[in-house]
């Protein structure tokens, strides 16, 4: 059904920090929001070293389980809840985001944070979720955490930390390594059968 | 170290067993930086749901004009081969992405990044930072003025040296669509011997990622042109959904 052939990705590179991170990209809403939290966590690659040249995007939902379409991301002013934000790993590999927790976006739908990856060494953006730890029985119905085994589920539900954060880790690699997503549209453009041979899980 | 005969014959190896492929192999040894980052475990097929099925949106109140053009950010002239480079961002339908945002970086005419852990021993520039950004039109179009990179060393392998190419990162109008890739220059000598590019196996989608000059974009006496369209993974919506209002 693809009538062009669509353009290959290729690596972030380690050069993308003086021109993709901005003032305030990691504040969905402003710190001082009554119900912000933070969505935080560590990259890491395939022996557990954190990496320090990732970049995170995230789409999400507001609290009522809108998607917002709404431009402002880039001139954060703090009015419009744009529901997209970007953050670049620190020398420890952490990311954090200040944001509010999405709502469900379908009634009874497991809310998520929709997270893209990027980094050096990684030849493509990969696709994951965050899923927000509160609702055992949404969790539990999902379509996409039902096919998973227990122990790759664990690694797409995020958190709650003491301070009432989210922590939400990220594993390239190895015996954690995090679950990552294609969408139907993306079998097009890959071309070729070994990238989807075996459903894993 | 590894040399480059080393590295380019795992490229060769890899181009058989994997042949065809239309976007890069995660796993793909020869550019050594891929070794402990890319995922074992096949992508899990999904259909989008909520959030993924809507990019963000960005406005002209946040993006200038003036950002487009790289040559213009110092106060004077920037070393090396003025160019403009022009295309269209559309999806496998061929449906143009209207008013979206693109991004580029890139190296000087040096080939140095004006990056703090970039340590090439070549001129930094300083009427050149190499970043910019622009939103598509209501066609898809995007035109960008800047100078023309230079191929840089590092250090995958000795004497391991990028083609020369631009950074670009673009959004679609679902997330899913969302791609970061870089434009390279044609006729480069340096194509078969870069692990970064050679990790698509199939030698028509790396075409894909070289722009085309384009006498008709040169303009006389001031900058060369170059054409180069970027087709994103198709959005998920329904025909219905995507009518426009």
């Amino acid at each position: 059904m693809s009538a062009l052939p669509v353009t290959p990705g290729q690596t972030i590179g380690p050069f993308y920090g003086y021109a993709l991170p901005y003032s305030r990209g990691h504040e969905l809403v402003p710190p001082g929001h009554t119900r912000a939290i933070r969505l935080h966590g560590t990259v890491y690659d395939g022996q557990g070293v954190p990496i320090p040249d990732a970049l995170l995007e995230i789409r999400q939902a507001d609290e009522t389980g809108t998607v917002p379409v709404a431009d402002g991301s880039l001139r954060r002013e703090g009015m419009v809840f744009t529901g997209w934000g970007r953050c670049g790993t620190d020398p420890a590999g952490r990311y954090s985001f200040i944001t509010v927790e999405p709502g469900s976006t379908a009634p009874g739908a497991a809310p998520f944070f929709a997270v893209a990856l990027f980094a050096r060494g990684l030849l493509d953006r990969l696709f994951t979720r965050a899923y927000l730890p509160g609702d055992p029985a949404a969790l539990a119905r999902d379509t996409l955490l039902s096919q998973l085994s227990r122990e790759r589920r664990q690694t797409l539900i995020a958190t709650r930390e003491g301070d009432g954060s989210l922590r939400f880790d990220i594993r390239l690699q190895g015996d954690r390594e995090t679950v990552y997503l294609a969408f139907p549209r993306h079998a097009a453009a890959e071309g070729g059968l070994t990238r989807r041979l075996a459903a894993d899980g | 170290m590894d040399e480059q005969d080393d590295i380019s014959k795992e490229i060769a190896e890899l181009h058989a067993v994997a042949p065809g492929m239309a976007q890069p192999l995660l796993d793909f040894p020869p550019y050594r930086s891929s070794l402990l980052r890319h995922p074992t475990n096949a992508l899990r097929h999904v259909d989008p749901e909520g959030c993924e099925l809507l990019a963000p949106v960005f406005g002209p109140g946040e993006v200038d004009p003036m950002e487009a053009d790289l040559t213009s950010q110092h106060g004077g002239q920037p070393h090396g081969e003025r160019i403009t480079v022009h295309g269209r961002l559309l999806d496998a339908d061929g449906r143009p992405v209207r008013h979206q945002l693109i991004e580029i970086w890139q190296a000087n005419a040096a080939g140095r990044y004006s990056h703090k852990r970039d340590q090439h021993p070549a001129p930094v520039d300083p009427y050149f930072t190499g970043a910019g950004r622009c939103l598509t039109d209501e066609e898809g179009r995007y035109g960008f003025t800047t100078i023309k990179p230079g191929p840089y060393p590092w250090r995958n392998h000795r004497n391991a040296w990028r083609p020369a190419h631009i950074h670009f990162s673009v959004f679609g109008s679902d997330f899913t669509q969302r791609l970061i890739t870089q434009m390279y220059f044609p006729g480069d000598p340096l194509f078969p011997l870069d692990p970064i590019y050679q990790s698509i196996t199939d030698a028509k989608a790396r075409d894909r990622l070289v722009a085309t000059y384009d006498h008709s974009l040169s303009a006389p006496e001031w900058s060369m042109g170059y054409r180069w369209d970027i087709v994103l993974t198709g959005s998920h919506s329904t025909p219905m959904q995507r009518e426009d209002p």
